[in-house]
């Protein structure tokens, strides 16, 4: 089985890398960009049979600074 | 007093802060590597050093907070062991939740390599003994990630109990309150990003670094 973490910045937290993006972005013309945040998506390979809780908590331990950043699982069949 | 550095693959400031270490405190320190699960018997203080710690991978910090040793650091440490961490050590520190707080990329985006002017906040604890409260030093900065984030309520705690150590006295990466350097509530884990290990003889322009180690040694011998 497969799942995907989503790591992001939590709102409030300034992210000057997605500040840049959007800067780049309007260098290149795109207009009406108003934000831009950046984040992380790992991508795990999972032996079947691991639960939901076993993500969650390598999430928390290891793949978030849970003080800064959210994370959202997604099952991939 | 004996000390010890850690050693983490990407550590690059370990020697440095070896050197100023015995050279204060004249006693070698003991050299730990991160897949070592215990400390020297007798460990006084713990240096947690900069450098680039498993490349940066994931966060920074976050690999090193995670490996053997700093299993052992984190014991000590709860059993009043001095643990003093140094830029990647500062973040190292707050990634293993010995500090609060986060240690964000630096708010104008650009790695900030210079001496800076510091405010001393406390000069209470072990660590800026040697320094007076309000007094202004400069020590070298060197960092990508060191704009301190916490919480508003966090934030308010370290000022109200006084454990803001050190406060940038100018703009350098964004930190939250200017903060540059904080302590734990029991006074024992300081983590900064400044380097005070690169100003402690007078060839390095400044020996403002130098009374963190002789404070330290003071304490720690009169703990003994």
């Amino acid at each position: 089985m497969k799942a995907r973490v989503f790591v992001t910045l939590k709102s409030g937290v300034l992210d000057p890398q997605g500040k840049a993006i959007q800067h780049a972005l309007d260098g290149l013309g795109f207009s009406g960009v108003n934000d831009v945040r950046a984040g992380k998506l790992i991508e795990l390979d999972l032996a079947d049979g691991t639960s939901q809780e076993q993500i969650e908590e390598m999430c928390r331990k290891l793949l978030a600074n849970t003080v800064i950043e959210n994370y959202k699982i997604e099952a991939v069949s | 007093m004996k000390s010890a550095v850690i050693v983490f693959p990407g550590s690059n400031c370990d020697r440095d802060l070896a050197v100023a270490l015995e050279l204060v405190s004249g006693v070698k320190p003991a050299m730990v590597w991160h897949r070592e699960t215990e400390l020297p018997e007798g460990t006084d203080l713990i240096a947690v050093p900069g450098g680039f710690s498993y490349g940066d991978y994931l966060r920074s910090g976050a690999m090193a907070a995670r490996s053997p040793v700093m299993q052992a650091v984190a014991a000590a440490a709860a059993k009043g062991t001095y643990v003093l961490g140094i830029c990647n050590g500062f973040q190292v520190l707050t990634e293993t939740g010995l500090l609060p707080g986060a240690l964000l990329r630096n708010a104008g985006m650009h790695f900030v390599c210079r001496h800076v002017a510091l405010t001393v906040e406390n000069s209470q604890s072990a660590f800026t003994s040697r320094y007076a409260a309000g007094e202004t030093v400069h020590f070298p900065v060197a960092h990508h990630d060191g704009n301190y984030f916490a919480d508003a309520a966090t934030l308010d705690r370290l000022e109200g109990e006084g454990r803001i150590a050190f406060r940038y006295a100018e703009a350098v990466n964004g930190s939250a309150r200017n903060i540059a350097g904080v302590i734990n509530d029991a006074g024992n884990v300081l983590g900064l990003m400044p380097h005070p290990e690169r100003v402690v003889e007078k060839a390095h322009g400044n020996i403002d670094g130098r009374r963190m180690f002789e404070g330290l040694v003071e304490s720690l011998m009169a703990r003994a």
